[in-house]
């Protein structure tokens, strides 16, 4: 197994269309729960005005920002709409992987991946 | 087949791209045809920049002809390249960057470009105009980082501006010259009312200030210094001052240039070879700035260019203000001049503001805000110039009373002539869509929209052209049942809740399996939604689904724009304590909650609190007796009272004890959107309940009991539903009231929107005048209660739903989670 990767807990943990929060130093990352039970990482800030994308709705593999309605897909960070959502930019995901029921998370940048 | 012509075009917006339009439908092949355009993109609908901007439409959605429409067409667009020079002997246009273009026939419509107040610090970066998209992608930008904004200019433009910018979380202020918002379309009454409205909004307005330089920081803009000494900070500065017809490459080529380009009736420049069209041009010493005379003129020189005779003579032209929220309808001409006569309706409890300008008998000029409906009416009594003195005294209450007309609403529009016009911005005819729904059988607005263009601008005449549905279809058009819920069902609102009901659907999965949903488990917009429709519908069985709750229902706290929760406990009826305010001031100081402030419903709330700290926060004001206000719920909010019999000296009732059993009795049930209630001790009506979803004016003989009134993006005064005797008979009436709503609105609907879809008639019916029918909605609303009478602060307290405020693992100190 990858070092990188971090035990932050169990499946179980986070609820069904729901999410939890894992703090680190660089960034608060939501962990999302889909319907179907996948699990998902990412940056717990919208690309529009940075809001707290773990209290929106979760449906299918998208959540609905709590702030002003930004749908967001979980998979790719990307915002729905022409061009990507506000300028373009998207939200960071997090690698994840479960081993046993457990979430490992990879929350930190791995420094040749950060190009742009 | 004959040698083509070739046409060339320059400039690409909306004008030429209506002419092409008509061209083709008249003449599909006549023309070779090229279109050079500084702008790099395809024709889109400028008028809609404004709800791109405010974020309620996307680009895409204003894009009027695509890339595949001018491949479909035969029609080579230049993107991105201005024309610099016309060579009218070798009949030549050639743009800045050498691609040049032979014509046998010319169009000139270069549109007009922004006036820039040639202030000092004018070419600053961070100094906007807002002409096209590129201006709204700079403001989106600016907007990101939050921070000030000042727009010079409050008229039409500025204000859309400020408001988009306003909803994109800046802090705008709009500054202008003259004393009266929009002066060139509202008088200064409408003026006034309009001023309110925007600075309602959060938006600051300054009258009767002139800029005097933009001031500059590192390089780029810092500020707007006023004449009157006033430095107004700004991080962006837009100025909407103004427009100036482009008519430069026009000028160098020798052509007759006025203001505009100068055309003749058939649009034909001073070279017989060159027309122009749109808003660069001048016309019988006219220039417009609107889209329907464009669009009639775009009509006329298709014509000319097809081949046939035709002449444009002028247009009269109306305004409507496109910010969400506001109302406001102006045409013709109201300056004041020796001869003309006014009639001015105010109904300030309602926000209605109406004026008449008159002249012989005639309107010329007509002023409306709030109720904007009889708008079309009034614009087509202008511009037929017809004789009111029949109906002089009742011509300013609008169609519906003038002239003897019954009070339908279709009734107005059924007697429109055929060519009564509907779209303003189209310049389409009652006749066309009527003629369009029955011979090609439209259902739908969308239908008509895509078939006569009606309604596809500014969309502010889409009520109009449902009344034209329902008037040709009568009962095979369901304007109700229309637009579907959400992109996840082809079903209105009202469908569902019948068929819940009907199919005795008892959970969100059967619901969307039922009910074919199209996607696996809805979207944010149905899941509230059904969530509400079941827990309204199924009492007691039905289980509440938390994660279809919008965040502030889930959490039971109002989320707030930095991510932090704001708590509002109840205070029953307005009345508090030592104890309660001790317990208030406790939890400030011991949470450091940043801001306390008191609401408009008269109860205290503690902003800018940590969300993992919300389960303690509430732990100590629930023992302080305190509990949730259900601020942040679509639910029953607040019952404001005043004082009554217990201190005022007017007081008829007990209105303050009342205002409590209502709120004891009513509170935690959950209701379609939000309810206010009030209830006032005498006429005087300190509480103001008659702005209230339900309100109570006591009276020396009982009670009496109000409905549907709205203050918020709406200002409307209540209706009277009844009269009440005794205080248990009121009370009858006011939950049955509210049980009627939650059985029969759609989510998100207001009881004054419930209301004027149903018929405030037949809730009366229903709840007044049917006793049996009102004890019957009043006990299944007890049966209700026993359910939702549970404090969920204190559920939380136990440790219900404990994961959703703490965080899964803290990683802060690297080692935590293992
Ligand atoms: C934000 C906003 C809101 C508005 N709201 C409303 C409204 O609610 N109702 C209403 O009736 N009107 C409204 N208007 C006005 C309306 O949009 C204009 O009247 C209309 O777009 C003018 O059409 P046009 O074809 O004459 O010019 P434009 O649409 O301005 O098009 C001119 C085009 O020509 C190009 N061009 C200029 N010079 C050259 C050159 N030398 N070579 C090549 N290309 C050139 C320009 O780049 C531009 O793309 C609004 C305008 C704006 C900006
Ligand atoms: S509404 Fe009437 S009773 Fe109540 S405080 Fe005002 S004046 Fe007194
Ligand atoms: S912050 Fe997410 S949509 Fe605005």
């Amino acid at each position: 197994m990858d070092t990188d990767f971090i035990d932050i807990g169990t499946v179980e943990d986070v609820p069904v269309r729901g999410s939890r929060l894992v703090k680190t130093p660089d960034a608060t990352i939501a962990i999302f729960k889909t319907m179907e039970g996948q699990i998902f990482a990412i940056e717990d800030k919208c690309p529009h005005l940075s809001g707290p994308l773990s209290q929106g709705i979760v449906h299918g593999n998208r959540v609905t920002c709590p702030l002003h309605n930004l749908v967001i897909d979980l998979a790719n960070g990307q915002a729905d709409g022409p061009g990507g959502g506000p300028n373009g930019k998207c939200v960071k995901t997090f690698p994840i992987e479960i081993m046993d029921g457990r979430i490992l998370l990879k929350p930190f940048d791995v420094p040749s991946e950060k190009v742009a | 087949m004959p040698q083509r012509q070739k046409l060339v075009i320059v400039g690409n917006g909306m004008a030429p791209g209506r002419m092409l339009e008509e061209l083709l439908k008249r003449s599909p092949r006549a023309y070779d045809i090229t279109i050079f355009n500084a702008e790099p993109r395809v024709n889109y609908d400028r008028i809609m920049l404004s709800p791109v901007l405010s974020a309620e439409k996307t680009f895409e959605d204003i894009i009027i002809h695509d890339d595949d429409w001018y491949a479909a067409n035969d029609i080579t667009l230049h993107k991105g390249k201005r024309v610099a020079r016309i060579d009218r002997d070798a009949k030549v246009v050639e743009a800045e960057d050498g691609t040049a273009a032979s014509y046998d026939r010319l169009v000139l419509a270069t549109g007009s470009s922004p006036f820039i107040i040639p202030v000092p610090g004018h070419d600053l970066p961070g100094v906007l105009a807002y002409r096209d998209l590129d201006d709204v992608d700079a403001m989106v930008e600016a907007a990101e980082h939050g921070g000030k904004a000042v727009v010079i200019g409050g008229g039409l433009l500025g204000l859309e501006a400020a408001a988009g910018l306003q909803m994109r979380g800046m802090d705008v202020t709009v500054i202008h010259l003259m004393p009266t918002l929009m002066e060139r379309q509202l008088d200064t009454a409408a003026g006034h009312l309009l001023r309110q409205a925007v600075e309602a909004r959060g938006i600051k307005v300054l009258t009767e200030a002139n800029t005097q330089s933009i001031t500059e920081k590192d390089g780029k803009v810092a500020g707007v210094q006023i004449e009157d000494g006033r430095l107004l900070p700004a991080d962006i500065v837009v100025m909407a001052v103004g427009i100036k017809p482009s008519s430069g490459i026009a000028k160098d080529a020798g052509l007759t240039v006025g203001r505009g380009i100068s055309v003749d009736d058939t649009l034909c420049t001073s070279d017989p070879a060159v027309s122009a069209v749109g808003e660069c041009v001048e016309h019988r010493g006219m220039c417009y700035g609107l889209v329907a005379p464009l669009y009639e003129m775009a009509k006329t020189l298709a014509a000319n260019l097809a081949g046939e005779e035709a002449s444009y003579t002028g247009s009269v032209t109306s305004t409507k203000l496109k910010v969400t929220g506001i109302n406001l309808f102006s045409a013709g001409d109201f300056a004041d001049a020796e001869g003309r006569e006014e009639i001015v309706l105010r109904d300030a409890s309602n926000g209605v503001y109406r004026r008449l300008v008159l002249e012989d008998n005639r309107i010329v000029g007509a002023v409306l805000y709030g109720d904007v409906a009889d708008g079309a009416w009034f614009f087509d009594l202008i511009k037929r110039s017809t004789d009111i003195s029949e109906m002089r005294d009742t011509v300013i209450f609008g169609q519906g009373f003038a002239g003897g007309t019954p009070l339908d609403p279709t009734a107005a529009v059924a007697a429109l002539p055929d060519d009564g016009e509907i779209c303003g911005c189209n310049g389409i005819c009652k006749g066309t869509i009527v003629e369009a729904i029955g011979e090609l059988g439209l259902k739908d607005v969308e239908g008509v929209r895509m078939h006569t263009k009606a309604s596809a601008s500014c969309g502010s005449c889409t009520g109009l052209v449902e009344q034209l549905l329902t008037l040709s279809l009568g009962d095979d058009y369901d304007p109700a049942g229309v637009p579907p819920m959400c992109g996840c069902t082809d079903l209105g609102h009202g469908d569902v809740r019948r068929l819940i009901v009907a199919k005795n659907l008892k959970t969100i999965p059967d619901v969307m399996q039922e009910l074919e949903w199209t996607s696996s488990c809805g979207c944010a917009k149905c899941r509230p939604a059904l969530n509400y429709y079941l827990l309204a519908t199924w009492p007691g069985e039905y289980t509440d689904d938390n994660q279809s709750r919008f965040i502030n229902e889930r959490v039971h706290a109002n989320i707030q724009k930095d991510g932090t929760y704001s708590v509002v406990p109840r205070m029953w009826g307005g009345i508090t304590s030592a104890d309660e305010l001790r317990a208030i001031a406790d939890v400030t100081d011991k949470f450091n909650v940043p801001t306390v402030k008191v609401t408009g419903g008269q109860r205290i709330d503690l902003l800018g609190i940590q969300k993992e700290d919300l389960p303690a926060v509430w732990a100590d004001l629930n023992a302080a007796g305190l509990v949730s206000g259900h601020a942040y719920g679509k639910a029953l909010r607040t019952v404001k009272t005043c004082v009554g019999t217990d201190w005022c000296r007017f007081g008829t009732q007990d209105s303050t004890g009342f205002g409590i059993r209502i709120e004891k009795f009513m509170w935690g049930s959950w209701t379609p959107a939000k309810v206010k209630m009030a209830v006032s001790g005498c006429p005087r009506n300190c509480s103001e309940a008659t702005c209230k979803d339900v309100g109570v004016i006591c009276v020396d003989s009982g009670y009496e009991i109000h409905f549907a009134g709205a203050a918020g993006l709406e200002i409307k005064g209540t209706v009277v539903l009844g009269h009440a005797s005794t205080e248990d008979e009121a009370l009858e009436i006011i939950v049955a009231v509210t049980q009627l709503y939650r059985e029969q609105a759609y989510y998100l609907e207001r009881i004054h929107k419930w209301a004027a879809r149903v018929g405030v008639d037949t809730v009366r019916e229903q709840i007044m005048d049917d006793v049996e029918r009102r004890k019957a909605l009043f006990e299944r609303f007890c049966y209700s209660q026993k359910f939702s009478q549970i404090d969920p602060w204190a559920e939380r307290v136990q440790g219900d739903q404990a994961h959703e405020f703490m965080p899964l693992a803290d990683l802060t100190r690297m080692q935590a989670a293992e």
